[in-house]
């Protein structure tokens, strides 16, 4: 325990009510703030005594509020630096206290100007003798007594910077529910040093502080998005479907735009949105007799289609690009289902990076992650369709079913009576 | 999805009766459509140029709707209309003909052959005795522009041209000159110019300039002239002002020239049927004969009307109701298709009108029965498909892997798979040839100039934006990286990657060596030369002395392949 905290005790033990800490470090003569020091330690250690937080505004003089009250407010010393036979304005000027001392004393009526003087402007005393009150009132805060002067002389002497208003916090200190003059030091921890000797049963422990928080673990995190997407896969794996290979960002027009009968002019095609590579431009092997038939069907139409009617072009099916989806790869998978001997229903899924050639800002990235399911088999409805995607949401537990099943679009028809959908759903 | 904005008060004048906006609302939705926007023009040029622009500019109520991208039948006011009253049975489908002029021969368009270098199908109509008011004719212009945006590929696949046909005579002739021969005034200008002179004054028009480079380099330019020598058009750029239309005009002729013949009859057929409405015979449409260089005739436009059969079996099996022959047919028809019961009760006959060029399968009719049922109505059921599912190997290791790197300390980065040469080649003191890496054509910026070969660029770009995090930084990334492969299909393969990188102020060789061994212990694979791993020093990785290679090779635990530390 430090002096000045044992010096408060015995003072707080003494005292009926409470002390005052401004008080006390005048009493003392000891800077206040060691004593602030002092309150403090010993709140620290509980209920040994109590500190209520005070502010009193009281009014101290300014440098220049000082410098008047030694020496005479700027007008008084004017008006006693004017000799009998008056001084020129310039000459006055030229004093420290002259330019402020003159407007004022002129108000005041303590001197008169002669503008027409020879030899120039000259001021006159008025008065023999004057009434610094300006000094008095300043003599008077300095003693203490500022509760003399009335609000307004005050704030008046405060525009004048002479007088501030100055706060001093201080605590009023009285005894605690556990006060005593000795203070016994309490434990923070239990250390095996303590129990070995079992000294620990005459300690105090500090009591716990549960306003603050605890040490963070220093752990390591798993990406946001990358958690997203595993929930998203464990709800595909409950709900039977398999995984698909859809490790390859390198896809060539075929298989992601023409074999999902994407006609060779749309737009989606273009530069502006789609990323096309330079190296490896070109895709070089395909299935040929599937692309002669993808060929058919957009030319000339086909299993029940009309197609589009117009040239189709190998060139453009060969470009390579980054895939915009990765619906060309359940386009491959469903090929290879087809040249499977016996079929076999099957219900895929992927959850892999796409890429569009946006411009980036906000809300819109460049590569983004798409999320896809095929179910294959006979006989599948719509109303089928709808019901895996109201089991997804309901999964995912996000409870959006019924009105807001937005727009279906068929975005596109594969050949052989296989219907692909694609499905926004309004959020 | 393209947007169509039509004003409130006249659609349901056409309507017939008013709307709230909730109902109306609905019966978008039930239609296939989406009420996007209810605004006016005043508040359009406010939110765009401010309350001061948008001073004096019309209160009048503009609906905005968003109509699916493939139906040309409803980009204008007349077509929706037409579209919402035989959907709720108010109307039947018109029955749109082409017939032949009354006194005279058809109007005749001759292509010459100068036009197959560069344009080389036209086709052509007639809308005889028509009446505009300012309403038909706005709509009238903006429909031509909705589907130069849409069908039309921003005119590059057809363009379309309107004259007035009372100020020229045929027979026209569509041909290519080169540009220098071509003078006339183009629509609302004051004086002639020559072709090469309208493509310089157009080069600063906000709306032309971006059609100029169409057909800018040609060597001759596409031109149609009427047997007087004025020029109605010179397609894709601009009309002639001579033929140009006004709400006075009764008889249009309308051209399109285009690079895709079946467009150029689609978007013909659009603007045709869209407008003889006004006609003195409603829905008729006169016809134009078209010439070809090799003197074969065509008229049009063609209006074909196309049969299709199918069952109302199918349509049940396919959406998952079962609905009677007679509603299915009942369904058809109010979405335009209009259908009809066979002899056999069980077969309906649909036809496909011309303004439905988006119904090119039997599966579209389908869509649309089940539209016309209500999506909402359609029972959900789950398919009766059991199937077992399978992870794919590699995607279940790189998920458990991902699991114990951050139990371990670390945290998980997710990179663009996407980034400039520098990133992989000069930043890691690497020649770009060596890196066979594969090269975007038409990035953006120069952000995405090639795809990746390492993550380490990733990382490291994550390390230095969080710089002013408490240190140290311990991150990973598991995912792909692009390498070349001239034995795949495409020429390119990805490579599954792992990474990680420990930043602090002193190096830290150790905790990614302990990370290392961790990871070897998790694939149970033992350090040692021979049958396990050991790390020796790599050549060309010069930046920090302990970059290391893995030279691994497996026991009885088969890495998946693809799969590279």
């Amino acid at each position: 325990m430090s002096p000045a905290q044992e010096t408060l005790l015995r003072r707080v033990e003494k005292v009926d009510g409470g002390l005052d800490s401004q008080d006390v470090a005048t009493s003392l003569g000891v800077d206040h703030q060691a004593i602030v020091g002092a309150v403090k330690s010993l709140l620290a250690l509980g209920d040994v005594i109590s500190a209520e937080q005070r502010s009193s505004k009281h009014w101290e003089l300014t440098g220049e509020g000082c410098e008047i009250a030694e020496q005479g407010s700027h007008e008084a010393r004017v008006v006693s630096s004017i000799p009998e036979e008056g001084m020129p304005q310039s000459q006055l000027m030229k004093l420290a206290f002259g330019k402020v001392g003159f407007s004022k004393a002129m108000s005041n009526k303590w001197i008169r100007l002669d503008k027409g003087h020879e030899g120039g402007p000259r001021i006159f005393k008025t008065v023999e003798h004057l009434e610094d009150l300006v000094r008095d009132k300043l003599l008077l805060v300095q003693k203490g007594q500022a509760s003399q002067l009335e609000e307004k002389e005050k704030n008046e002497l405060k525009k004048r910077k002479l007088l501030s208003e100055v706060t001093v916090k201080s605590y009023w200190i009285t005894k605690g529910s556990c006060f005593s003059t000795t203070i016994t030091k309490q434990e923070t921890e239990l250390t095996p040093e303590m129990i070995a000797s079992g000294s620990w049963k005459e300690k105090k422990f500090k009591p716990y502080n549960f306003e603050a928080l605890g040490v963070a673990p220093d752990c390591g995190h798993l990406h946001p998005l990358m958690k997203v997407r595993t929930q998203f896969r464990q709800i595909f794996l409950e709900m039977g479907f398999t995984e698909m290979p859809t490790n390859n960002f390198i896809e060539s027009s075929f298989w992601n735009f023409d074999s999902l009968f994407q006609p060779q002019q749309h737009p989606a095609r273009d530069q502006h949105d789609t990323f096309f590579l330079s190296d490896p431009a070109q895709a070089h092997e395909f299935p040929q007799d599937y692309l002669e038939r993808v060929r058919k069907v957009h030319s000339e139409g086909g299993f029940g289609s009309q197609g589009y009617k117009y040239d189709w072009k190998i060139e453009e099916a060969q470009k390579n690009i980054l895939r915009t989806h990765t619906t060309a790869v359940s386009a491959r998978m469903l090929y290879k289902l087809a040249q499977q001997e016996k079929f076999t229903p099957v219900k895929y899924f992927s959850i892999d990076r796409v890429f569009r050639n946006e411009t980036l800002d906000a809300t819109h990235l460049a590569e983004f992650h798409q999320i896809e399911g095929v179910v294959a088999d006979y006989g599948l409805t719509l109303g089928d369709l709808m019901g895996i995607l109201h089991q997804f949401f309901n999964k995912l537990g996000e409870g959006s079913t019924s009105q807001g099943w937005g727009q279906f679009h068929s975005f596109n028809s594969l050949p052989g009576n296989v219907i692909q959908f694609k499905f926004e759903v309004g959020l | 999805m393209p947007t169509v904005s039509v004003k409130r008060d006249l659609l349901f004048h056409a309507l017939g009766r008013t709307y709230t906006d909730e109902e109306f609302d609905e019966l978008c939705f039930e239609f296939g459509l989406e009420l996007d926007e209810i605004t006016s023009e005043k508040d359009i040029i406010s939110r765009e140029q401010g309350d001061t622009k948008a001073e004096g500019a019309s209160d009048v109520i503009l609906y905005k709707i968003d109509v699916p991208a493939n139906r040309y039948d409803l980009l204008c006011l007349e077509g929706l209309v037409r579209g919402l009253q035989v959907f709720k049975q108010k109307m039947e489908a018109p029955r749109y003909r082409r017939v032949s002029p009354a006194s005279s021969e058809p109007q005749r368009l001759v292509i010459t052959k100068e036009t197959t270098a560069v344009r080389p199908h036209a086709v052509a109509a007639v809308l005889r005795n028509i009446t505009f008011t300012q309403e038909r004719y706005d709509s009238f212009i903006e429909l031509q522009e909705k589907l130069h945006q849409n069908v039309c590929r921003k005119r590059t696949l057809v363009a379309i041209g309107t004259h007035d046909l009372d100020t020229i005579s045929g027979p026209f002739t569509y041909t290519a000159k080169p540009p220098g021969d071509i003078r006339f005034k183009p629509l609302n200008q004051a004086k002639e110019y020559t072709a090469q002179e309208l493509m310089s004054l157009y080069k600063t028009d906000s709306h032309l300039r971006h059609y100029l480079h169409i057909i800018e380099d040609e060597a001759v330019y596409p031109v149609i002239y009427d047997s007087n020598g004025i020029v109605l058009s010179m397609p894709p750029i601009i009309n002639g002002d001579h033929s140009k239309i006004s709400l006075n005009t009764k008889n249009v002729f309308i051209e399109c020239t285009a690079t895709d013949l079946t467009k150029a009859k689609i978007v013909l057929d659009m603007m045709v049927t869209m407008f003889c409405e006004y006609c003195e015979e409603p829905f008729t449409v006169e016809e134009a004969e078209v010439v070809y260089p090799d003197g074969r005739t065509c008229q049009y436009p063609e209006l074909a009307y196309r049969k299709e059969t199918l069952s109302a079996d199918f349509i049940n099996r396919k959406v998952g109701i079962s609905e009677s022959t007679e509603h299915i047919a009942q369904l058809l028809t109010k979405m335009c298709l209009r259908s009809e019961v066979m002899s056999d009760g069980e077969q309906i006959e649909v036809e496909i009108p011309p303004t439905r060029s988006d119904v090119i399968h039997a599966c579209d009719i389908m869509e649309d029965a089940a539209m016309a049922y209500g999506f909402n109505n359609i029972p959900r059921t789950t398919p009766r498909t059991y199937t077992i599912a399978n992870q794919l190997p590699l995607n279940k290791l790189s998920e458990l892997l991902r699991q114990d790197l951050a139990a371990a300390g670390f945290t998980e980065a997710l990179t663009f798979a996407l980034c400039s040469q520098e990133d992989i080649a000069d930043k890691l003191l690497k020649n770009i040839s060596e890196t066979r890496a594969c090269r975007i054509s038409n990035p953006k910026t120069a952000e995405f100039q090639v795809a990746r070969t390492t993550l380490l660029s990733g990382l490291l770009k994550t390390v230095a934006a969080n710089r002013k995090m408490p240190l140290p930084l311990r991150l990973f990334e598991i995912s792909d990286v692009v390498l070349k492969d001239e034995s795949k299909d495409v020429g390119a393969r990805n490579n599954r990657r792992l990474c990680a990188v420990y930043y602090n102020k002193s190096p830290g060789f150790e905790v990614i060596h302990g990370l290392m061994d961790r990871v070897m212990q998790l694939l149970e694979i033992k350090p040692g030369q021979g049958n396990g791993y050991h790390i020796q020093a790599a050549d060309g990785f010069q930046f920090s002395p302990w970059c290391f290679q893995l030279p691994c090779q497996t026991g009885p635990t088969s890495l998946p392949s693809g799969a590279a530390v």
